[in-house]
C-alpha cells in the first residue's frame, strides 16, 4: 500500500520583477507503508518544496498529495498529527534547553503535560542528549540541535517521518550519528520520506530512491538498480603530461562502459567500468608498458554528479551555478 | 491508493478547539516567559530603562519646563508610561522575523496546534513585559514625587488602558514581523516611526506649545490620546493649560477604547491568516 502520494505536483513562484520560477514541475511520488524512500537532488531540484506540500506548509499550484488515504491539501489539520518533521534547519527554539524544546511539541500534540514529559525524558535517552537535556540549546553544537530537532519529529511516534537533508551541513561524525538514528527507526517499521544531496546516504539508508532534477522525478529505483544504470564505479587517472590523453583515453575507452571524460585541461581522464579493479590493472600495466607517467590514478563510487551527468547531460554542481541555487 | 471520505478522521469538535486555544496559547507564552528569564536584555529593557527615563525627565526637565497649574511630574509621568508600553509592543515583530528566520515557525506550523497560538503567546509575552514595566515605573513614580489623585479604580483603568493599547499595537507588530521577515529592518523602523510618535505628541510637552504643523500633528496622534486618557484617570491634569478641542483630545478615552478595538479586528484576523500561510525560507 502506497502511504504517501503524490500526483503531479507543480509549483510556481513569481518572484518581483523577475521571470516565474517552477520549484515543482508535474512530480509523481509514491511512499509504501513501512519504506524508506529518498528524494535524491541537488539544491533547487525542489526536494525541500516537496516536503513543504507533504507536510502542510505550502500549497501547490497544482496536483494533489494523500498522506495515508487523506488529502493533504484538503484536510491539513488531520494530516499533522499523522507526521514528524525534521529539516534542514534545527527548528528549535534556542533559549529552551533540550528538554523544554521536547516537553513543548509533545503538549503542541496535545499529549498532556505527564505523557510529554515522560516522552521528551524518552527521547533524550534515546537520542543521548542527557548532557544538552538541561541547558539551553544556544550553546550546542549543530550535530546536537539536529538530533534535538530530529527528536522533536519523532514526539508522538509519527506514522510517516520527513526528513529534509538531515545531514547537509554536519561534520562527518555527526553524520554517522545521524544515519545509526535514522537506520534504528527504520528497524522499528517508520515509513520514512528522506532528501538528500548525497548519493552515499540515499544508498545507505533508502530502500528506493528518486532522482530529482528541474522539479521533477528523472529516475527512480533501487540504489542498487541506479547505480548498475550509472555504470559501476569509476577509474580516474591523473597525468603528468597533458599531451598524452588522446592515447590515454583510447586505452580507458576498451576497458569503460562508456565514453571516457577528459578534463579541459587534458590532465584527468575517467571513465566508468564494470569490473574497477581488474580494469585499472590492467590500464595500469598498458600505461606502464608505454611508459606514460601518472601523478594518481584511482576508482571511487559514482557520485550524484556522474548520476547527473548520465541522466540530464550536466552535472550536479553546473546545475546549481546555472540556476543560482536555492 | 487515494483517498476515500471514510478514512477522514473526525474533526475535534468546538469544544476541543476552544480547549486547544487556550491551552496551545498558554504553553506558546510560557515560552516566552522562559526567553524573558533567559535573555536579560529584555528584562534590562523593562525595568532599568524606564527608572532612567523617569529619573531623567523628572530631574531634568522638571526644572525647566514650566506646566500652568501643575507640576512637571505629575504631567510627564503618563508620558513616560505611554512612550515605554509603546515601544515595549515592538518585541512581537522582531521575535516573529527571528522565529521565521530560525525555521521554528515552520516546526510549530506541521503541529497540530491551534493556529493562532504562537501570536498569543508572543503578544502575551509583550504584554508581560508591559505589565512589569508599568510596575517599575509606577514605583519608580512614587518615589519620586508623582501621584495617582484620583480613585483606585481609575487609576487602575489607567493601567490597564495603557496596556491595552500596547497589546493592540503588539498584533500589528507581529503582522509586521511577518511581512518583513527581517529582525533587524523591524527594529530600526520601528525605532524610526515610533520615536516620533510620541514625541510629537502631547507625552513630554503640552501640545499648545508647538509650532503650528507639529501640534495639529500632536492632537491627532493617537498616543496624544493614549496619554490624555491616562493623565485624565490618574487625576493628573489639573486646571492649566487649555486641552486642545479636537475630538480625539476632548473624548480621550473613548478614542483609544475604538482605536484598540480597531487594530484588534483589523491586525488579528490578517495576522493568524497570514501565519497559516507562512513559511521560512
Amino acid at each position: 500500500m502506497m502511504f504517501v502520494e503524490a500526483q503531479g505536483l507543480t509549483k510556481i513562484y513569481t518572484p518581483k520583477g523577475a521571470p516565474p520560477v517552477r520549484a515543482l514541475d508535474g512530480l509523481d511520488l509514491s511512499v509504501p507503508q513501512g519504506s524508506v524512500t529518498a528524494l535524491l537532488g541537488p539544491n533547487g531540484a525542489g526536494k525541500t518544496t516537496t516536503v513543504k506540500v507533504l507536510t502542510t506548509l505550502i500549497t501547490p499550484s497544482s496536483g494533489s498529495a494523500f498522506i495515508d488515504g487523506i488529502d493533504v491539501l484538503k484536510h491539513p489539520g488531520s494530516i499533522r498529527p499523522l507526521i514528524g518533521v525534521s529539516g534542514q534547519y534545527a527548528a528549535v527554539d534556542e533559549n529552551l534547553t533540550g528538554f523544554e524544546n521536547l516537553d513543548m511539541v509533545g503538549r503542541l500534540y496535545h499529549l498532556g503535560a505527564k505523557a510529554s514529559r515522560q516522552r521528551a525524558h524518552e527521547l533524550i535517552e534515546l537520542f543521548d542528549l542527557s548532557d544538552a537535556a538541561n541547558r539551553p540549546v544556544k550553546g550546542f553544537s549543530g550535530g546536537m540541535r539536529r538530533r534535538i530537532d530530529l527528536a522533536g519529529a519523532l514526539v508522538t511516534r509519527p506514522k510517516v517521518l520527513f526528513l529534509d537533508e538531515p545531514t547537509t551541513g554536519l561534520d562527518p561524525r555527526s553524520r554517522l550519528g545521524m544515519w545509526d538514528v535514522i537506520t534504528t527507526l527504520v528497524g522499528e517499521g517508520t515509513t520514512v520520506l528522506l532528501t538528500t544531496q548525497y548519493l552515499e546516504e540515499a544508498d545507505r539508508l533508502a530502500d528506493s530512491i528518486c532522482v530529482i532534477d528541474d522539479g521533477k522525478v528523472i529516475a527512480r529505483g533501487t540504489a542498487n538498480e541506479l547505480k548498475a544504470s550509472f555504470g559501476g564505479q569509476r577509474l580516474e587517472l591523473n597525468l603528468v603530461t597533458a599531451g598524452d590523453s588522446a592515447t590515454v583515453a583510447q586505452i580507458l575507452a576498451l576497458v569503460g562502459d562508456a565514453e571516457p571524460a577528459v578534463s579541459a585541461d587534458g590532465h584527468e581522464l575517467s571513465v566508468s567500468a564494470q569490473n574497477a579493479p581488474a580494469a585499472l590493472q590492467e590500464v595500469l600495466a598498458e600505461l606502464e608498458s608505454r611508459g606514460i607517467k601518472l601523478y594518481d590514478a584511482g576508482m571511487r563510487r559514482p557520485t550524484l554528479d556522474d548520476v547527473f551527468l548520465r541522466l540530464t547531460g550536466h552535472g550536479a554542481e553546473d546545475h546549481v551555478a546555472k540556476d543560482g541555487g536555492s | 491508493m487515494i483517498a476515500t471520505n471514510s478514512s477522514e478522521p473526525p474533526a475535534p469538535t468546538v469544544a476541543v478547539r476552544w480547549a486547544r486555544w487556550f491551552t496551545d496559547g498558554w504553553i506558546t507564552t510560557r515560552r516566552n516567559l522562559i526567553k524573558i528569564k533567559r535573555v536579560p536584555d529584555v528584562l534590562v529593557f523593562t525595568t532599568l530603562q524606564p527608572i532612567m527615563f523617569v529619573l531623567l525627565f523628572t530631574y531634568i526637565y522638571a526644572g525647566v519646563i514650566d506646566i500652568p497649574g501643575s507640576s512637571y511630574k505629575e504631567f510627564i509621568m503618563a508620558g513616560i508610561f505611554a512612550q515605554t508600553v509603546v515601544f515595549g509592543s515592538t518585541f512581537s515583530g522582531s521575535a516573529m522575523a527571528q522565529d521565521l528566520r530560525d525555521g521554528i515557525i515552520d516546526r510549530f506550523r506541521t503541529l497540530p496546534m491551534s493556529p493562532s497560538a504562537v501570536l498569543i503567546g508572543r503578544t502575551n509575552g509583550d504584554l508581560l513585559i508591559n505589565a512589569i514595566s508599568m510596575v517599575v515605573m509606577m514605583a519608580t513614580g512614587l518615589i519620586v514625587g508623582w501621584r495617582v489623585r484620583s480613585s483606585f479604580l481609575e487609576g487602575a483603568a489607567a493601567v490597564a488602558l495603557l496596556l491595552l493599547f500596547a497589546y493592540a499595537l503588539s498584533w500589528m507588530m507581529a503582522y509586521l514581523g511577518m511581512l518583513v521577515r527581517s529582525p533587524e529592518v523591524i527594529n530600526n523602523v520601528s525605532f524610526l516611526v515610533l520615536f516620533p510618535l510620541t514625541f510629537i505628541s502631547n507625552a513630554f510637552v503640552p501640545s499648545a506649545t508647538l509650532p503650528t504643523p507639529l501640534r495639529v500633528f500632536a492632537e491627532l496622534n493617537p498616543v496624544s490620546a493614549l496619554v490624555q486618557a491616562a493623565r485624565q484617570l490618574f487625576g493628573n491634569v489639573r486646571p492649566g493649560p487649555p486641552v486642545s478641542d479636537v475630538w480625539t483630545q476632548q473624548h480621550p478615552i473613548a478614542t483609544v477604547l475604538i482605536g484598540i478595538v480597531i487594530v484588534l479586528s483589523i491586525f488579528v484576523p490578517l495576522s493568524v491568516n497570514r501565519f497559516k500561510n507562512i513559511s521560512s525560507r
